[in-house]
């Protein structure tokens, strides 16, 4: 778990170089790399130059309002917001068990999601890399080279993600930032004429979720010891679970494990999430560095995602991702797989059971029953945590007694994989790019280590109101001339 | 004014030409409009079902003017058609690009005095500021957003008052006023600085007289003041305005008593 190349200790004698924007990502991020007259990286930094500021302003807002409004921070997982929200909101009306309808109408549009989410992430932005090599021309090594070469694989991708999007539709009004979720249930349920609809595609989606998988374990053989190295670092992994430890993606109890797979912490309840996760900050980065406390910021960092759900889980309930699952876990020889490059293949196991999962909840009479909603006593705090597809994502509101949002903290997917990333992304610099000089492909290979864990970047960012910043007065000769510093305390200081 | 009225409005509208020499007419885009003495332009057409878009102006109240939505020509003049009493064989533009984009830019200055965001919005659907907005074919804000600090009154244990939706139609205060004779809102402060105050020792919703079932719950235009604890109920698609304009399905008002529309 090292942390080596995290801050040089001269950058000003160093050579700069920037990878901005990372591409195909969601997200605007960027990545600076320090090299010495030698050509030896001497620091690299995944950094986050979004701003969001969600927590802040729904403050003010009344509760009823924030599975529609949170939502809004991100438009290709806005349904994991608006159910983790939804779960908050629950608690907050005292809600304590929805009705069959209700849970499975929401399940049925979290598969939905997670099943266009990881198609569209996997066909439209990583499979250039993976079918192309990540040297290839960066003309060809797009979603139009794919088309070109491979367009059975990419129509597939376009219909997996277009289906799982009708799915969204159909439980939540639109396919982008609907309003099915409400605090207590649903505002619908499905019609006849809608399970037909669905019902029409499932075989064929199915299908091509086997072929998906069939494909990365192809890509994954063709170099297996390369792609089980490359970027691989050991870390700790944090997913939900299901009661009896199936894998879980919209309800369950928190399990962390460590890199030998050791429990650190199992079916823990997840309205007492920061009774284990704690949040670092770091003054150069936007995105919190969230750690498992037991173990501490310098080593408790963990990853969350595909990789660590299928690591986690004890089994999946879809007997053809099940299937893949065992053959998935082998390849750890009974350890967690540390692979990044893994998650790819996790992911799509994620797909097939998406897939399967719609078709059983389309085959339930419950998701056309009429009972939408249940309430009860008034809570003034909600905590919500589901699995989105980018890994463990955590809502938590504290309301005043009319009802209005006083509190909120969000810990997203993406925020939880910020060290793993940034530890990803300096494994490949350490072993690809230090001593050579730096070209577009292996550059590229930072961005694809950065790829494999699918960052929402947009959603992950945080920032206090009063930013600290350094303006430097340079002459022509780079001589420092002058230095003014501003303090997050908001005092300015010139420090020359 | 419901959809069954308009459209009845609408079919009894049509001028008979026994009757039509007895009675006084103006022309509305061209159409001949009977009027009786004391109508507006606005009582008059609507009786024929023809629509004039409106916010401020409700049936049941006097006639406000305020929002200057409805604003007509009538022979070159701009008036308001709700305050302006129908003139015998007048000639009225209800429709013409002029007044449309007279229209547009009055919608988008109240859009930008407040803080009207549609997409996270538990009024949309069924806003007839929404409704309005595209009946008249705006398709974006185009002047600077004030942006305005506003906060939400949701000390009332049924209703929540949201201020940055407030567009100071008056049409609560006519209804606390006239109707609930309980004078609950007015109106406070003058030109930009107006905004709309509670008549309470706190100035809150909380602690005045207000019940959930006054009249004056169930008139907003917008999503200012709302029931609590409730909202987005209603699927998208089968929302008010989901599936026919304004100029069809009439005002949000006279959906109010189904309160989930």
């Amino acid at each position: 778990m090292s942390t080596d190349l995290e801050t040089a200790s001269n950058p000003e004698n160093l050579e700069r170089i920037v990878i901005e924007p990372v591409t195909r990502v969601e997200g605007h991020g960027k990545v600076t790399l320090l090299q010495d007259k030698n050509k030896h990286i001497r620091q690299a930094r995944l950094h986050i130059v979004e701003f969001r500021g969600f927590e802040k302003f729904i403050q003010g807002r009344p509760y009823w309002e924030l599975p529609v409004l949170v939502q809004r921070l991100c438009g290709i997982c806005p349904v994991s917001h608006h159910l983790v929200a939804a779960k908050a909101t629950d608690m907050l009306v005292g809600a304590r068990q929805l009705t069959p309808t209700a849970e499975k109408i929401r399940r049925l549009m979290h598969f939905g999601q997670t099943l266009q989410s990881h198609a569209l992430h996997f066909f439209h932005l990583c499979s250039p890399d993976l079918l192309f090599g990540f040297d290839d021309e960066v003309r060809h090594r797009n979603i139009v080279g794919v088309i070109e070469d491979h367009p059975e694989i990419a129509k597939q991708g376009v219909l997996l993600r277009k289906y799982g999007q009708e799915v969204i539709r159909l439980t939540a009004g639109k396919r982008i930032h609907g309003t099915g979720a409400i605090p207590g249930g649903v505002n619908k349920s499905l019609s006849h004429e809608e399970v037909d609809y669905l019902m029409k595609d499932i075989d064929q989606i199915i299908a091509w979720s086997i072929d998906a998988v069939a494909l990365i374990k192809r890509i994954f053989s063709e170099h297996y010891d390369y792609h089980m190295a490359f970027a691989t670092i050991d870390s700790n992994m944090l997913s939900l679970v299901g009661s009896d430890g199936a894998f879980d993606i919209y309800h369950g109890d928190l399990r962390a494990r460590d890199k030998n797979g050791n429990t650190i912490f199992d079916h823990a309840d997840y309205t007492k999430y920061n009774e284990y996760i704690k949040e670092g900050v770091k003054n150069w980065s936007y995105m919190k560095f969230p750690f498992i406390d037991a173990i501490g910021a310098e080593n408790g960092w963990y990853r969350v995602g595909p990789l660590a759900r299928i690591n986690n889980c004890d089994f999946i309930g879809t007997p053809l991702a099940e299937k893949e699952r065992i053959e998935f876990m082998a390849a750890g020889n009974g350890k967690p797989v540390q692979s990044a490059l893994a998650y790819h293949w996790a992911r799509l196991i994620e797909l097939l059971h998406c897939a399967e999962s719609i078709k059983d909840l389309l085959q339930d009479a419950d998701i056309s029953g009429s009972e939408l909603i249940n309430k009860g006593e008034m809570q003034n705090t909600g905590i919500g945590v589901i699995e989105a597809p980018r890994g463990t994502l955590f809502h938590h509101y504290e309301i005043d007694k009319d009802g209005i949002v006083t509190r909120a903290n969000l810990i997203v997917s993406t925020t939880n994989n910020n060290q793993a990333m940034n530890e990803s992304i300096r494994q490949v610099a350490s072993q690809y790019l230090d001593g050579n000089q730096l070209t577009e492909p292996l550059l590229n290979q930072i961005v694809v280590a950065i790829r494999a864990y699918d960052p929402c970047l947009s959603c992950a960012t945080h920032a206090m109101g009063k930013m600290p910043l350094e303006i430097c007065l340079v002459d022509e000769d780079d001589k420092l001339v002058d230095r003014l510093e501003k303090r997050a305390t908001g005092s300015i200081t010139r420090t020359i | 004014m419901p959809a069954h009225i308009l459209e009845q409005n609408r079919e009894q509208g049509t001028m008979n030409p026994v009757t039509m020499k007895d009675k006084k007419t103006f022309k509305l885009d061209g159409k001949a409009i009977e009027f009786e003495d004391g109508d507006t332009i606005m009582d008059a057409a609507l009786r024929a079902g023809e629509y004039i878009p409106h916010l401020c102006h409700n049936p049941e109240f006097t006639p406000h003017g305020s929002c200057r939505v409805c604003i007509v020509n009538v022979d070159c003049k701009q008036v308001s058609a709700c305050t302006q009493p129908a003139i015998e064989n007048s000639e009225v533009d209800n429709s013409s690009d002029e007044i449309m984009a007279n229209r547009r830019a009055l919608l988008q200055m109240l859009f930008v005095e407040g803080n009207h965001i549609c997409p996270g919005c538990e009024k949309s659907g069924a806003c007839q500021l929404q409704a309005v907005a595209y009946y008249c074919n705006m398709l974006s804000s185009h002047f600077t957003h004030f942006f305005p600090q506003r906060s939400v009154d949701a000390s009332h244990p049924d209703t929540a008052i949201d201020f940055n939706r407030c567009i100071l139609c008056e049409l609560c205060v006519r209804a606390s006023r006239d109707v609930d004779h309980k004078n609950i809102f007015a109106i406070d402060g003058r030109g930009i600085n107006s905004h709309l105050v509670i008549n309470s020792s706190s100035g809150k919703l909380g602690d005045s007289a207000f019940t959930a079932s006054d009249k004056a719950a169930h008139v907003c235009p917008v999503g200012a003041i709302l029931p609590k604890h409730k909202g987005y109920e209603k699927p998208i698609g089968e929302r008010l305005y989901d599936k026919q304009p304004v100029s069809i399905v009439g005002d949000v008002a006279a959906y109010e008593q189904d309160e989930d529309c």
